[in-house]
């Protein structure tokens, strides 16, 4: 029997995890993952959102394991992302179809087909509510027998009604420029690694996917001052978009009818509208308006506002802020990215420090050889 | 409900894509290709690049080592190798000689590579030109351009400040006479390692998106001046305090008895090869 190398390791990795699972454990308390869907929406939504994966139910589970920890929940879906194949692209989504839950402008008061509220807590007081601490089944099944009942004294539309959109109506006064379609097959991030200058569709499935706070901090920053885009919100809407794929092998004229429903998302989408200067036919400076774009899955205002602010940023790279650097905001956004290598400084770097040791050591030697 | 993951945790098309962007790699020696690099159960900044290159290479025949820090029972190589382990059922080992792929992070192991193996480095930062110039957009026009003055000045400028070269681990080099790489953060002991190297050496860095590559009996020179040369780690009258080894990259300790500095291997699997060999010379000597 000779020498055998110290199995610190892996012992030590066993013992970690297996304390990681009795404090999730200890309490014996277990929350279901239909739980998790059904009472916290907002962060099923905003995992989905940063992981740039649409499964409601992954991402509960993901939150599950994670015990709530956002970081987390995002890489441990990303990483099962990274497992499953791409079979298909979705066809092209217009956003005019989406099933409308919330819809307001900032830009004007009366909008064709008008502001809907929906449900936010945009207009709640953030006062605790210690009455939730005691909240019972009987008591909020009652409460939704009598919202149902007041429900039923409101009209119904026979029609599905789809909004337009508010830019429509301002392109037809001329203050917006009518684009033609662009139909060029967006770059997939995914698949490509971005190059700069980047497309605007990788900006677009960048911004989309960063994490919440970042996103937010930097369309913040470059409101405050830190940036040259000042936009009004032209319009948020919260819906339910339906995506198609296109059959696989067949592909005929009657295209239509081969496409195949295969579920919906829920979005948040805003268009917010930026003054910019441009110079007309006599080169003049004039003012007309650009849009700023922002989508994100789920429920997600704030963060789909700043994309919008971001987008706009980034389309004007001409400004020397930070906000406006291609680079400089989509390298550094992404959750993964971000918390991936921030956490690696906390792993062993005996062999990288006694190289810095032994340089400082040689340059001190050198320092004092020199003066003598 | 746990799902049972593909060989090698990725999808085929996924690891069909990574070894396009190795092969591209070896093709043009240190030339750094960008590819879409997948998020993994481990953390970006952790050794995904390295991982990812392992994973779409591994076969089932091959024979897997891990060194972190130029140890194998290190937390983070004991991680990857369960996780590589686990998701392709390959042997694993703690022998440099025994492996056909060692991925690591920050060493090249002590004992001399052959070409039937393949070194895969773990790679934090690609670009070598990043302490001089941040924007990705530059840096890589700088390398089309074959413009690296400005790694040179950073040599120049520590000389001028400290009277000699300072650098530590992550001393750039020059490939094939052709492109500035960086050798990931091995210390400077292991550059020379790299020249003409048997072996073949993948590296890859998962956050930055990047695959590069030492192809075998490639010319690698560590970027220095004529009246400046490029120098080592010095460990100069050392010994390692196991195996008495010389001339090795060696871990500082402090001898929690004494308080005295001692010095031993870095490399794990090399001091235990040679303890054990010690051992049977002295079971021979003893029982003849």
């Amino acid at each position: 029997m000779g020498y055998v190398a110290v199995k610190g390791g892996t012992k030590a990795i066993e013992a970690s995890k297996k304390r990681l699972k009795y404090e999730r454990l200890k309490d014996g308390e277990i929350i279901e993952i239909k739980t998790i869907l059904s009472s916290m929406k907002a962060l099923v939504d905003q995992v989905m959102s940063e992981a740039s994966f649409y499964s409601p139910f992954l991402a509960a589970l993901a939150i599950k394991q994670a015990e709530g920890s956002m970081e987390e929940a995002v890489f441990l879906m990303r990483a099962h992302r990274s497992t499953l194949p791409r079979l298909y692209y979705s066809q092209t989504v217009e956003t005019e179809s989406m099933f409308v839950k919330r819809r307001i402008s900032a830009s004007f008061k009366d909008i064709p087909g008008g502001q809907m509220l929906g449900a936010t807590y945009d207009y709640t007081h953030r006062l605790l509510d210690f009455e939730l601490a005691k909240e019972n089944t009987v008591d909020n099944h009652q409460w939704l027998q009598a919202y149902k009942q007041e429900l039923q004294d409101v009209s119904r539309e026979d029609d599905i009604q789809y909004f337009p959109k508010v830019v429509d109506y301002l392109r037809e006064e001329g203050l917006f420029e009518e684009y033609e379609d662009d139909n060029t097959s967006p770059m997939d991030i995914t698949k490509e690694s971005i190059q700069f200058p980047t497309p605007r569709s990788a900006r677009l499935q960048t911004l989309t996917r960063g994490q919440t706070g970042a996103v937010t901090s930097l369309g913040y920053a470059s409101l405050r001052g830190y940036g040259q885009v000042h936009p009004t919100v032209g319009e948020v809407r919260v819906g339910d978009l339906p995506i198609y794929v296109d059959h696989p092998t067949e592909n005929n004229e009657n295209a239509e009818d081969n496409d195949f429903y295969i579920g919906e998302i829920t979005v948040s989408e805003v268009e917010s509208f930026v003054p910019v200067s441009i110079k007309n036919d006599r080169h003049d400076e004039e003012l007309e308006f650009e849009i700023g774009y922002g989508v994100c899955y789920g429920q997600n205002e704030t963060k789909a506002i700043a994309m919008s602010i971001l987008d706009q940023c980034l389309e004007h790279p001409e400004f020397d802020f930070p906000t406006h650097s291609e680079e400089f905001v989509l390298l550094h956004i992404d959750s993964v990215e971000s918390t991936g290598f921030i956490s690696h400084l906390k792993l062993p770097h005996y062999v990288t420090f006694q190289s810095k040791l032994d340089s400082i050591r040689q340059v001190k030697k050198g320092a004092t050889s020199n003066e003598s | 409900m746990k799902a049972d993951t593909h060989f090698a945790f990725f999808d085929e098309g996924s690891k069909k894509e990574i070894r396009r962007a190795v092969l591209h790699a070896v093709a043009i020696p240190g030339y750094q290709v960008p590819f879409a690099s997948r998020e993994m159960p481990i953390a970006r900044g952790w050794g995904t690049g390295g991982l990812q290159i392992t994973l779409s290479i591994i076969g089932r025949e091959d024979v897997l080592k891990v060194i972190d820090q130029g140890a194998d029972e290190s937390v983070n190589a004991v991680s990857i190798k369960k996780l590589v382990q686990d998701t392709t059922g390959v042997l694993t080992t703690e022998s440099t000689q025994d492996a056909s792929v060692i991925q690591s992070r920050h060493r090249i192991p002590e004992v001399p590579l052959t070409k039937e193996q393949i070194l895969v480095l773990q790679v934090p930062m690609p670009e070598p030109l990043r302490p001089v110039e941040a924007s990705e957009y530059q840096t890589k026009r700088l390398h089309a351009e074959d413009e690296y003055s400005g790694a040179w000045l950073l040599l120049f400028e520590q000389i001028m400040k400290y009277g000699r070269t300072a650098t530590d681990a992550d001393h750039p080099v020059v490939v094939n006479d052709r492109y500035l790489m960086a050798p990931s953060p091995i210390p400077r002991f292991d550059n020379p390692k790299m020249h003409q190297s048997e072996a073949l050496i993948l590296l890859g860095a998962g956050r930055e998106k990047k695959i590069y590559a030492v192809p075998p009996y490639t010319d690698v020179t560590s970027l220095a001046f004529d009246d400046y040369p490029f120098t080592v780690e010095s460990f100069e009258g050392k010994r390692c305090r196991l195996c008495g080894a010389e001339d090795v990259f060696m871990d500082e300790l402090i001898d929690e008895e004494n308080g005295e500095t001692v010095y031993q291997c870095n490399d794990t699997s090399y001091c235990l090869e040679r303890l054990n060999q010690q051992a049977k010379a002295e079971v021979e000597k003893e029982h003849v």
